[in-house]
């Protein structure tokens, strides 16, 4: 699971199960996100650094690619018609786009009721509180939490429609690169996913990986993916002339 | 009803009439193709949108009258009732995961809340870069927000539904825009549970088959509390 020659290692950090994380990945920048256990959840959003009100569009991202999961090749389309971020490597094979997080109320019925005064830092965490917490520091709010990305998750449907959670998606050391190509503000949670069916609080620890890495080539797998996206990085790259 | 497009689409709906008289309706009104209309439709009224001539896709958004921060949320409705389309039965979450409208009956069979508005800077993605002065909902949504007076903005505007949209997912995940499933005269009918300011589209795409690529007006309608 080596990075790319041309790749530099600038950081790494661990993030515990229930953890919440924000941080600035430039344009150029890889994020690689590892499974370390297996059964992890990151539930994540993005926005433009600069201008917050420029944000992750899953339709928009599904619709372009025809697609309603990612996985290596695809790339995250922003409402603006532009790529935050791109897909350029996959061991896990399927990141869930459209089922959201878990919430305070959820955790509670499923978990029981924990508090930080007994509890200390295992209380248990849920993903809707956990985006507000990281959302809140740059000025954002529950306005700005649109539907995210689950990656590591993965959820079918049948021909109803219903939904089906698929528990062994991820495995150990699984990773996902996620290589920017805006100026990305990056709201991560690690809590469990809302349809994980596991009867005890579990979420799982997962590793963030940053790199320096090479210019998107012309050839690139997430841009020749489709018309789609070689008209959607043309939209990004005109951002940055 | 017109057969699906897609062989793997076995899906066959159940629909359910209304029993509300148009003629005893307080409100009916006709939102003509490619327009915006925003309105206020209080607790206990009932709500209903029907497709006058077919296949026409009516992007939707629901905000509490009260307190616009909380709106609807297709991730939140899809996740509480585990299933990804809309249809009688379903209860419409918002972000605080209160229930702001049930869905009471559905002459059309399912409607979609994956598939989000168009805008001109996805049209230039999606279709060419040269589509992108062709209008958009969410161009009809920002244009009636700018004159509302609310204090609605971008910043607001989440996922929508589309009414009488038909996007099938397949267990592979693959996503398309499947020729429509609604005809003339079919409707969705919505009871509110909490006062709400609707805000529609009805949608002015030309590009793809949610429209028939031909956009056509629908009505709305509204009643008091029985």
């Amino acid at each position: 699971m080596s990075a790319s020659r041309a790749d530099r290692l600038l950081w790494e950090e661990h993030l515990h199960g229930g953890a919440h994380w924000s941080g600035l990945a430039r344009r150029g920048v890889k994020l690689r996100l590892t499974d370390v256990t297996g059964g992890a959840n990151i539930s994540a959003l993005f926005y433009n650094y600069e201008e917050r009100l420029e944000r992750y569009n899953m339709a928009d991202t599904l619709k372009a690619q025809h697609t309603a999961f990612l996985t290596e090749g695809c790339v995250c389309y922003s409402d603006m018609g532009r790529i935050l971020c791109s897909i350029t490597e996959d061991t896990c094979g399927w990141h869930d786009t459209f089922c959201g997080v878990s919430n305070a109320a959820m955790v509670q019925a499923r978990f029981g009721a924990t508090r930080f005064q007994e509890q200390r830092n295992d209380y248990y965490k849920n993903g809707y509180d956990s985006l507000l917490n990281e959302l809140g520091k740059y000025g954002l709010g529950k306005r700005d939490v649109v539907a995210n990305v689950n990656f590591f998750s993965k959820v079918v449907t049948d021909d109803a429609g219903d939904l089906h959670f698929d528990a062994r998606n991820s495995r150990p050391g699984a990773y996902v690169d996620l290589r920017f190509e805006m100026n990305t503000l990056v709201i991560l949670a690690t809590c469990q996913h809302p349809f994980d069916p596991a009867l005890e609080y579990r979420p799982r620890e997962v590793r963030v990986t940053a790199f320096a890495t090479a210019p998107t080539a012309e050839d690139d797998v997430c841009r020749m993916r489709c018309a789609e996206n070689q008209r959607g990085f043309r939209n990004t790259e005109t951002l940055y002339l | 009803m017109r057969e699906a497009a897609h062989s793997h689409e076995s899906f066959r709906p159940t629909l359910i009439q209304s029993r509300r008289d148009p003629s005893s309706a307080v409100r009916s009104e006709v939102i003509p193709a490619g327009e915006p209309w925003l309105a206020t439709v209080c607790r206990g009224q009932t709500f209903r949108i029907i497709d006058l001539e077919g296949n026409q896709a009516v992007d939707t958004l629901f905000f509490n009258a009260a307190n616009s921060e909380e709106r609807y949320s297709a991730v939140d409705t899809i996740r509480s009732q585990g299933r990804l389309y809309l249809t009688t039965g379903t209860q419409l979450l918002s972000n605080d995961g209160n229930v702001m409208l049930t869905i009471t009956a559905d002459t059309c069979g399912r409607h979609d809340t994956l598939g989000g508005a168009c805008s001109a800077e996805s049209n230039t993605v999606r279709y060419a870069l040269e589509k992108r002065h062709m209008h958009s909902c969410r161009d009809n949504f920002l244009l009636a927000l700018a004159h509302s007076g609310l204090n609605i903005t971008k910043r607001d505007l989440p996922s929508n539904i589309n009414f009488f949209m038909n996007v099938p997912i397949t267990p592979a995940g693959k996503l398309t825009f499947a020729d429509g499933i609604s005809a003339a005269g079919r409707y969705v009918e919505l009871q509110a549970e909490m006062d709400v300011i609707v805000l529609i589209s009805n949608c002015p795409q030309l590009n793809n088959p949610c429209n028939a690529y031909n956009p056509t007006p629908v009505r709305v309608m509204v009643w008091d509390a029985l």
